[in-house]
């Protein structure tokens, strides 16, 4: 039972995490309707600028560091690319984010090489007892960190005014346009967002117990890519229970894995995906996903 | 006689002889390339095959494919598993191996039908993170399903024979050349080619070309006018998995050993960069493209002394597979920004002879 509880927390913990990429993810195609396949790339560049500076300046400074980077690189790819482009077909778009991920992860991965490189976080891999149950402080530390933003992102997203124009512009541009929201600055702060967003998720998916950044890194952020999808794309609940699910999915998979040896080692790096097929074939928008409905 | 009349007819002689002249060409190839450019060519074959499979799908119907290296890794291994003969200890029926290709290319088809409850309903870039999955469930099972696969270390694949002709390294000599594996796949290799091209053209000149590009432009509009849209959907989808399947069997045959690294997600990647690069929703794009993206990293290996910023692997600078890696990848992002319709389209309209939806 100890362990049967020890995995779901794990579970939970890494299903934040998952979920902070989600809502960056969904945040991008409410505002501009592109489905942004470079979010695995922002992720490693936030952890990248984190790892490089923390043993000159610190942590905290680097963590921020790497929030600001990914940030702006997220803002660079809309300002220097999404801006430019005159068409109105989003899933070309997309393919324009294959593009920019392909260059993207090029560059970090081979910066990167074939290090693993720490972040320096302050939680190191101690652990905490609470009678039969132990938990890594850096699970916990994820938990709080991604509630606490993730409350944070949702007042502002229902209360500001970035956030009431964010989203009458997910309702109508061309309206939100009308009622003088720049729709400009609206999808850079998306941007910028959801770049920061990943920055943070990066840090808590390369402390222990993983080892730290390296070049699969990249390949536990697509992991968010389920869970938005499962959750709904355009539905930031979606986000946030497809990101605990796909968490709590890999964790179980992971963890019971003596027990389910006939289906190979590995089963919790593919969990996730097994669970968004399934999921998709009884609802096809996702959990929360708005049904497509179209006035002909 | 107008003008008008003469002009076309003169523009459709010049493209039969210059056609006719490329076809020329290709054939004579194998008598003077080395073993290495041969090899590039048979490469980039496979790549174009494959790369007209993911172009009816992504860039004639609008329904993006990441999963298109699961449908090469189905292929390659099918063939594997029906030609071998069980000689190494892995699973091997030992089929002859013509059947065994056929055999292959059909199980990729059934893979793709498979999926059709999912590809069917999802529309665009969902189905392009829905199809992810169809990569990560591949690799876990190449990796895991030693009997089948051989695990990590990959399996042999036995060479093709035909009409009692095997294309394998026992050498033959013609016309004094002699021929390896490479000079006779590489006849094998344009055969399939110019049949898969001519039956893709085929489909997206007639009525289901139509109806395919009609549900990209317009879903509902489709439908309305009697399109059955997920009918359609997943049946290119079949369509598309079954040339992923035909050029995996051609790129098992060129490597003579398949390992399940390479079937990963880069893979996938490669190939919607080469449709995007050569130009959507036409053939020649698709083959334009995989040549490209094919033939960049071999070229950038073989010259990489003489190159700026790039440098042999293992030496710290730029090494050519990321210095085609960055060309491709910001070639996707160009060519979508200022020239919509890829290589091809731009080359077509330059020329000004035929309207670029009718260039297929």
């Amino acid at each position: 039972m100890s362990t049967f509880a020890e995995i779901l927390l794990n579970g939970l913990s890494l299903g934040s995490v998952y979920a902070l990429i989600a809502l960056g993810f969904v945040v991008i195609f409410r505002a501009t309707e592109v489905v942004n396949f470079a979010h695995a790339s922002l992720l490693l560049a936030g952890g990248y600028v984190t790892a490089v500076l923390h043993d000159d300046i610190g942590f905290w400074p680097a963590l921020l560091a790497g929030i600001a980077g990914a940030a702006l690189v997220g803002a660079a790819v809309e300002f220097l690319v999404m801006r430019r482009y005159r068409g109105s077909d989003h899933s070309v778009l997309a393919i324009v984010t294959i593009g920019v991920d392909i260059l993207l992860t090029t560059e970090l991965t081979r910066r990167i090489g074939t290090d693993v490189l720490t972040l320096g976080d302050p939680w190191g891999d101690a652990v905490l007892k609470a009678g039969p149950i132990s938990l890594a402080h850096t699970r916990i530390a994820a938990f709080v960190a991604a509630a606490l933003l993730i409350t944070a992102f949702l007042l502002a997203f229902r209360y500001t005014a970035w956030g009431i124009a964010m989203r009458a512009a997910a309702e109508s541009a061309e309206t939100a346009a009308l009622m003088g929201v720049r729709l400009g600055r609206v999808s850079l702060g998306a941007w910028a967002v959801a770049g920061g967003l990943a920055a943070v998720a990066a840090l808590f998916l390369t402390v222990f117990p993983t080892p730290g950044l390296e070049r699969a890194t990249s390949l536990a952020a697509l992991k968010a890519f389920p869970a938005a999808i499962l959750g709904g794309l355009d539905s930031t609940t979606g986000a946030l229970v497809g990101g605990l699910t796909v968490g709590v999915t890999e964790s179980l998979a992971t963890g019971y894995q003596s027990d389910l040896t006939f289906l190979g080692r590995g089963l919790g790096d593919l969990a996730p995906y097994l669970v968004m097929v399934a999921i998709l074939l009884v609802r096809p928008a996702g959990l929360f996903g708005t049904k497509e409905l179209a006035r002909v | 006689m107008s003008e008008a009349l003469v002009k076309p007819l003169r523009a459709v002689r010049s493209r039969t002889y210059a056609s006719a002249a490329g076809a020329g060409v290709l054939l004579a190839l194998p008598f003077y390339l080395d073993r290495f450019w041969l090899q590039a060519g048979l490469f980039a074959m496979a790549a174009a095959v494959g790369a007209i499979g993911i172009n009816l799908l992504t860039g004639a119907t609008g329904q993006l494919s990441m999963g298109h290296a699961f449908f090469l890794a189905v292929g390659a291994y099918g063939y594997c598993v029906f030609a071998a003969d069980g000689g190494d200890g892995l699973t091997g029926l030992g089929l002859p191996t013509w059947l065994a290709a056929v055999l292959a290319v059909l199980v990729a088809g059934v893979a793709g039908g498979l999926f059709s409850p999912i590809s069917g309903r999802l529309s665009g870039a969902y189905l392009g993170i829905a199809t992810l999955a169809l990569v990560f469930i591949g690799q876990h099972v190449m990796f895991n399903a030693h009997d089948l696969t051989g695990g990590a270390n990959g399996r042999d694949v036995p060479p093709l024979s035909l009409f009692g002709l095997t294309f394998d390294d026992r050498e033959l000599l013609v016309a004094a050349v002699p021929f390896g594996s490479a000079e006779k796949l590489w006849y094998a290799g344009l055969v399939l080619l110019a049949a898969g091209a001519l039956f893709a053209r085929g489909v997206l000149r007639g009525r289901p070309g139509r109806a395919m590009n009609a549900i990209r432009d317009h879903r509902i509009a489709a439908g309305v006018l009697g399109v059955p849209v997920a009918r359609h959907r997943a049946a290119v989808f079949v369509l598309s998995s079954m040339y992923a399947g035909l050029a995996g069997v051609l790129l098992a045959l060129v490597f003579q050993r398949t390992v399940p690294d390479y079937f990963g997600i880069t893979l996938s990647l490669e190939y919607l960069a080469m449709i995007v690069i050569g130009g959507l929703g036409s053939v020649s794009g698709a083959v334009a493209g995989a040549v490209f993206v094919s033939l960049l990293p071999q070229l950038l290996t073989r010259y990489s002394d003489a190159l700026p910023l790039v440098s042999a692997p293992g030496t710290g600078g730029i090494a050519p597979g990321e210095a085609s890696r960055y060309l491709y990848g910001a070639a996707v992002v160009l060519v979508v920004l200022f020239l919509p319709g890829g290589l091809v389209g731009t080359a077509v309209r330059r020329r000004g002879t035929t309207h670029p939806r009718e260039e297929r």
